[in-house]
């Protein structure tokens, strides 16, 4: 078999991160080759330089045996290389027909467009790859495995050989899943690529007839289905390497903090986020909660901060029912909150930085005095978060949207820490900050902890939840399956846990 | 810093102004009148003290519909409906001071009260549909603003509260009695609405309120974040409904110079469009009391000393295409600033940084 993709020697570096390292991928024409790794082990940047929307800083790419050079996804079209995003980029109020033509339509006299034509196109396509389609389908009648399979129509409409697909399951359900596999393998048996991006180990050994598994940025090893199995694979992904020692033991003072039995959570959607979830966090203790993405993490603290109401079960925090208290009440009680999106959730992003400061503490002195914001103490305090955080600004009168995001979250995270909070909830509190500013936030979530503050928390990093948890709570399809020592947990059964294995 | 920051802000409105002053010229001088000698005559028109008297008064009125427009746009809000609830907070007004009797300044109150809780109630209506139904506030405001008048004229009958006097032909209300009127200062051969006073008062409110207080924090940081402002403790839905009342109770007070200063009772002969004038002052004076001040005036003096213009023969509609064109040179003009502003900030940023934007995690 020849080998479609040749890639050696990848590497993307932003200042003070490396997205990419020593990345190697050869794949074979025909195969369904699945990528692997954890948040953050730079998959997605592998995927966007495939498709020319990152250039990469060094590193050769030969695609169908000659070298190439990417330059934009119209080069990688042209190639013959395509991409399915994880998020749809499709028109609701249009056709399919419509949709899976934009943007390359075929015309009559250069500007008449043949529908006719594309019809005919599309349907041949269909019945070729075996993809159920209907061309005349209003997109807004669609589910999401059907509009999926309206994303890879469109690529195939371009011409594309290889086909790219960032997290495809993700969104899917289990029965959409397996028609999406089904799918899969009509293609690859007709000549297609596949290339697809998954963090599932089960998916990804009952599809794959490659893996690919990367970590920090670096690709780090190569399997086949037959030789690997469940457990050397997250092996593979969380890295071998044991946990770093923790700085300090633990004292729990044994006061509960948090207080959750048997909560569930219905979105408006009706799909059911949190299922009967128990949780109890004590005081001097940081609790890791780990779990992919999407589990019901960000539900469980919407619930601890009193933004949504739980459809079930109670929810105590600092002896408060987090589910008749007033947010605003919950923060004045002593809880603080570093969200995971910190742009959205955490910030002003077109106001100065002490009126930031001010954020989440506005009900309260020291930043209020009554009904009166203390612009001065909020002034002082900035430039004191600044200094101590290592925040890289001018003043702090500048707009939050000036900063990197790095920055951003440093100075969240300062906000937070402010005013000896006695619970902590830190979501992703390092994500995209530099090593030196992990250290900082490391050790002020310690010195908190010491000073008998409760922290959970969450993190898609596993070394950050095993060098800094007493205990690391996992989070599985909105439940917590499992409680796990961190000193006598491997990162193999911890990754198990987290992808829904019974155990390893 | 701050230096640098009033130069852009004010460099903005100049720039526009000036953008819309060479458009007129060209229209002039295309039409083969002298612009500049046009320019000169309204200039001397406009300040004439007796004109300049009252385009103090209409200042009064576009002022308040301004602020009322700011408090919206803080919040992300475009409350047309400042229409309406003018109207509403006029006529409310009007009835019930022209209903009772009650010492001087006490029944002055009560009219002023009476009218911003008629015109905070009539926006309650768009706000609740809002926060509760998701219904957009314009579309709820512009039926709210059918729906005003055809109530006020029905309210006005004389079987309703309106009455028809003798030999008039408009329905009005009760006339209110003189401890319901309010004095006027005597100035230049005029008479200036001593409500100016109450809508100065507005304008450091509304300034206190925005920077100094917790609540113009929270609803600041609402208008600039809804998710961050929940995050934070603040009940986001709550805020918008509050300021959309707000907003309304501003825009009560709109007519109340006019009504107890002059006409001391209401008809329909009060002026209509002053949710798009509101609108328009609040973008000129960019949110800002003093800002909103100089707009207001700017406005006043053009209508004022427009007419003028057609001694010579150009009709003064050109003062609308001029109005017009200020309004799409400053939305222009304040986009190109922010920008500026912005890519300042990150160069003072980014000098100071050795670290830059880490990676975006997506996978």
């Amino acid at each position: 078999m020849d080998n479609v993709l040749d890639v050696v020697g990848i590497e993307k570096k932003y200042p003070g991160v490396i997205a990419n390292r020593d990345v190697a991928l050869t794949v074979k024409a025909g195969s369904i080759h699945a990528i692997i790794g954890e948040n953050g082990a730079g998959k997605s940047t592998l995927m966007k330089i495939l498709y020319g929307l990152i250039r990469p800083d060094a590193g050769h790419i030969k695609a169908f045996g000659k070298d190439v050079e990417l330059k934009s996804p119209q080069d990688a079209i042209a190639l013959g290389i395509g991409m399915v995003h994880q998020h749809f980029k499709l028109a609701d109020n249009a056709t399919v027909l419509e949709n899976v033509i934009l943007g390359s339509e075929p015309t009559r006299m250069g500007f008449i467009i043949n529908f006719d034509q594309a019809r005919k196109k599309l349907v041949e396509i269909a019945e070729h790859y075996g993809l159920e389609i209907d061309p005349d389908e209003s997109l807004s009648n669609l589910g999401v495995g059907e509009r999926q399979r309206v994303e890879i129509a469109k690529v195939l409409f371009r011409g594309a050989k290889i086909l790219i697909l960032d997290e495809p399951t993700a969104v899917l359900v289990p029965q959409e899943v397996e028609e999406l596999f089904s799918n899969l393998r009509e293609l690859v048996k007709r000549g297609l690529t596949v290339l697809f991006i998954s963090h599932k180990l089960d998916e990804v050994l009952s599809i794959a007839d490659e893996i690919t598994i990367m970590r920090q940025g670096a690709t780090v090893a190569s399997r086949t289905p037959k030789s690997t199995n469940k457990v050397e694979l997250a092996e593979l992904m969380v890295g071998g390497e044991l946990p770093k020692p923790r700085a300090g033991a633990t004292k729990s003072t044994g006061e509960s903090l948090i207080s959750i039995k048997n909560a569930s959570y219905m979105r408006q959607d009706g799909r059911q986020v949190l299922n009967n979830l128990s949780l109890e966090l004590k005081g001097g203790e940081i609790l890791g909660l780990a779990g992919v993405e999407g589990n019901g993490q960000s539900e469980l603290i919407e619930l601890i901060m009193g933004l949504v109401k739980p459809s079930g079960g109670t929810v105590e925090i600092l002896g408060l029912d987090a589910t008749k208290t007033l947010t605003k009440d919950i923060r004045n009680a002593g809880v603080a909150y570093i969200p995971q999106d910190r742009q959205r959730d955490g910030l002003l992003m077109s106001a100065p930085l002490w009126e930031n400061r001010v954020l989440g503490h506005q009900f309260a002195s020291p930043m209020a005095n009554n009904a009166w914001v203390n612009k001065g103490e909020a002034i002082e305090d900035s430039k004191r978060v600044v200094s101590e955080f290592d925040v890289r600004t001018p003043g702090i009168n500048v707009l939050a949207s000036a900063l990197s995001g790095g920055n951003q979250q440093k100075f969240i995270v300062g906000r937070e820490l402010s005013g000896s909070p006695k619970v902590i909830l830190a979501a992703q509190p390092t994500r995209g900050v530099d090593v030196g500013a992990q250290a900082i936030i490391w050790d002020h979530l310690m010195k908190a902890r010491s000073e008998g503050a409760g922290i959970l928390l969450i993190s898609a990093d596993l070394d950050e939840l095993f060098s800094l948890s007493d205990r690391i709570a996992v989070i599985y399809s909105g439940s917590i399956v499992a409680t796990l020592d961190p000193n006598k947990t491997t990162p193999e059964q911890l990754g198990l846990a987290m992808t829904g294995a019974k155990s390893a | 810093m701050t230096k640098n920051r009033i130069f852009w802000a004010v460099a903005a409105p100049v720039a526009a102004i000036l953008n819309s002053l060479l458009f007129i010229y060209i229209i002039l001088k295309i039409r083969g009148v002298d612009p500049l000698s046009m320019f000169s005559l309204m200039i001397s028109y406009g300040f004439d003290p007796r004109n300049l008297v009252s385009e103090l008064n209409q200042t009064i009125a576009y002022y308040l519909a301004g602020v009322a427009a700011a408090i919206g746009f803080k919040m992300l809000l475009f409350n047309i409906g400042i229409d309406g609830q003018y109207r509403m907070g006029a006529f409310f007004g009007a009835v019930v001071g022209g209903a009772v009797a009650l010492p001087p300044v006490l029944h002055v109150l009560l009219i002023v009260i009476t009218a911003m809780i008629a015109g905070g109630l009539w926006a309650a209506i768009a706000g609740y549909l809002k926060v509760r139904r998701g219904v957009n506030e314009v579309i709820s405001n512009i039926m709210l603003n059918f729906i005003a008048a055809a109530v006020i004229s029905y309210l006005l009958l004389p079987s309703m509260l309106g009455t028809l006097p003798e030999g008039s032909q408009t329905a009005q209300t009760f006339p209110i009695p003189a401890s319901g009127q309010m004095p006027t200062i005597k100035a230049f051969d005029g008479e200036i609405y001593s409500f100016l006073f109450v809508a100065i008062f507005v304008g450091i409110a509304y300034w206190v309120m925005l920077n100094k207080t917790v609540f113009g924090f929270n609803l600041k940081a609402t208008g600039l974040s809804f998710r961050a402002a929940r995050a934070s403790g603040v009940n986001a839905p709550r805020m918008i409904f509050v300021t959309t009342v707000l907003s309304g109770a501003i825009a009560g007070l709109v007519g109340i110079g006019t009504l107890l200063s002059d006409t001391h009772k209401y008809s329909m002969a009060f002026p209509a469009g002053y949710a798009f004038t509101g609108l328009a002052l609040a973008l000129l004076g960019r949110n800002h009391p003093v800002g909103i001040f100089f707009a207001a005036f700017l406005w006043s003096f053009l209508e004022r000393s427009a007419p003028v213009l057609e001694f010579e023969g150009v009709p003064p509609e050109i003062v609308i295409v001029m109005q017009g064109t200020i309004v799409l040179s400053i939305v222009i003009a304040y986009e190109v600033v922010a920008r500026i502003n912005l890519r300042q900030q990150q160069r003072a940023v980014g000098s100071v940084s050795a670290e830059a934007q880490p990676i975006k995690e997506s996978n």
